[in-house]
């Protein structure tokens, strides 16, 4: 009953998974789906975490602390973002985000 | 070693009850609770994997910043909660297919893992012995010598992000009086003080 590399790697594939499904589901709160980009995000980390500590390589911690920077200024310019919008709709649904008709 | 065991699987399962209940909580203020929860657990995961640093920064960063500022933005906007479920029922069969497809695929990829031979030699940056030398200092002996420039980007994308939120966020209001720092320093004493020669015995009309 040793944990392996692959116990780890299907709980990030999980957790990513569920990401992804949070994305599909929460579609009327714009702030769920940044949460469930967080989520994700930490799938990657545990990855990267699992194989630098199986493979005994400590480059995989250094991009984790990347990938942290980087998703603590995703989360504050996407909030920024969700404020700003609020102000000018009073609403967060994603359904009301269609201006630039994409 | 059982005790290592019993610790992942409790982490992770509460790791990944968290993440369901972050999806299917009605209330955003529960989901942001929800998501802590979840990174507290993940934290857990690393320590176990040995990157007690990381595990610490995790709850550090994700804890005492990303996810209070998810509640402060929560708590700023007024969501309409019974709203929140409409159209669930819809895209739950096709988030279903492509989350059921996806973990599928991983779980493939994953499962069989295999670490090549050759792989500890193509190591960048070799773990020194846990009992030699600690996880934090082993990273900060290399996060400021080799990877330096990637330090150094990770701070100035933090400086334009917080450019960035706060240009976004930022209104001038009608009707607030504020200080004009320009226009307080372009004054020069000729556009308020004038000075009167004052004659004696008539003074000023």
């Amino acid at each position: 009953m040793v944990v392996s590399l692959s116990h780890y790697l299907i709980v990030a594939g999980v957790l990513f998974t569920l990401g992804i499904f949070g994305i599909f589901l929460n579609r009327k709160n714009l702030i769920v789906i940044l949460m469930s980009i967080e989520l994700m995000l930490l799938a990657v980390n545990i990855n990267f975490i699992a194989f630098s500590a199986f493979l005994g390589d400590l480059v995989g911690q250094i991009f984790t602390l990347l990938v942290l920077t980087v998703a603590a200024a995703e989360a504050a310019i996407g909030l920024a973002i969700v404020v700003v919008f609020y102000r000018a709709h009073r609403s967060i649904a994603v359904e009301d985000i269609n201006e630039l008709k994409g | 070693m059982i005790a290592a065991t019993l610790a992942f699987y409790l982490f992770s399962a509460l790791a990944i009850v968290g993440a369901l209940n972050v999806i299917f909580q009605r209330n955003p203020v529960h989901s942001v609770l929800w998501l802590i929860f979840t990174f507290f657990n993940a934290a857990g995961l690393f320590v176990l994997l040995g990157a007690e640093f990381v595990a610490m920064i995790l709850v550090i960063v994700y804890v005492g910043a990303v996810a209070v500022l998810f509640l402060f933005v929560v708590m700023m906007l007024d969501i309409n909660i019974t709203m929140v479920r409409e159209g669930f029922l819809k895209y739950l069969p096709v988030g279903l297919l492509v989350g059921g497809i996806l973990l599928a695929e991983l779980i493939t990829v994953f499962a069989g893992w295999v670490m090549s031979d050759s792989a500890d030699v193509l190591r960048a940056a070799p773990a020194p012995d846990p009992s030699d030398i600690g996880n934090t200092e082993a990273l900060g002996l290399i996060l400021y010598t080799d990877y330096i420039y990637v330090f150094q980007a990770a701070g100035i994308i933090l400086l334009v992000a917080m450019i960035g939120s706060i240009v976004l966020t930022h209104r001038t209001r009608a009707g607030v009086r504020k200080q004009v720092i320009g226009e307080q320093n372009a004054r020069r004493p000729s556009d308020t003080l004038e000075v009167v020669k004052v004659e004696s015995g008539k003074g000023l009309q």
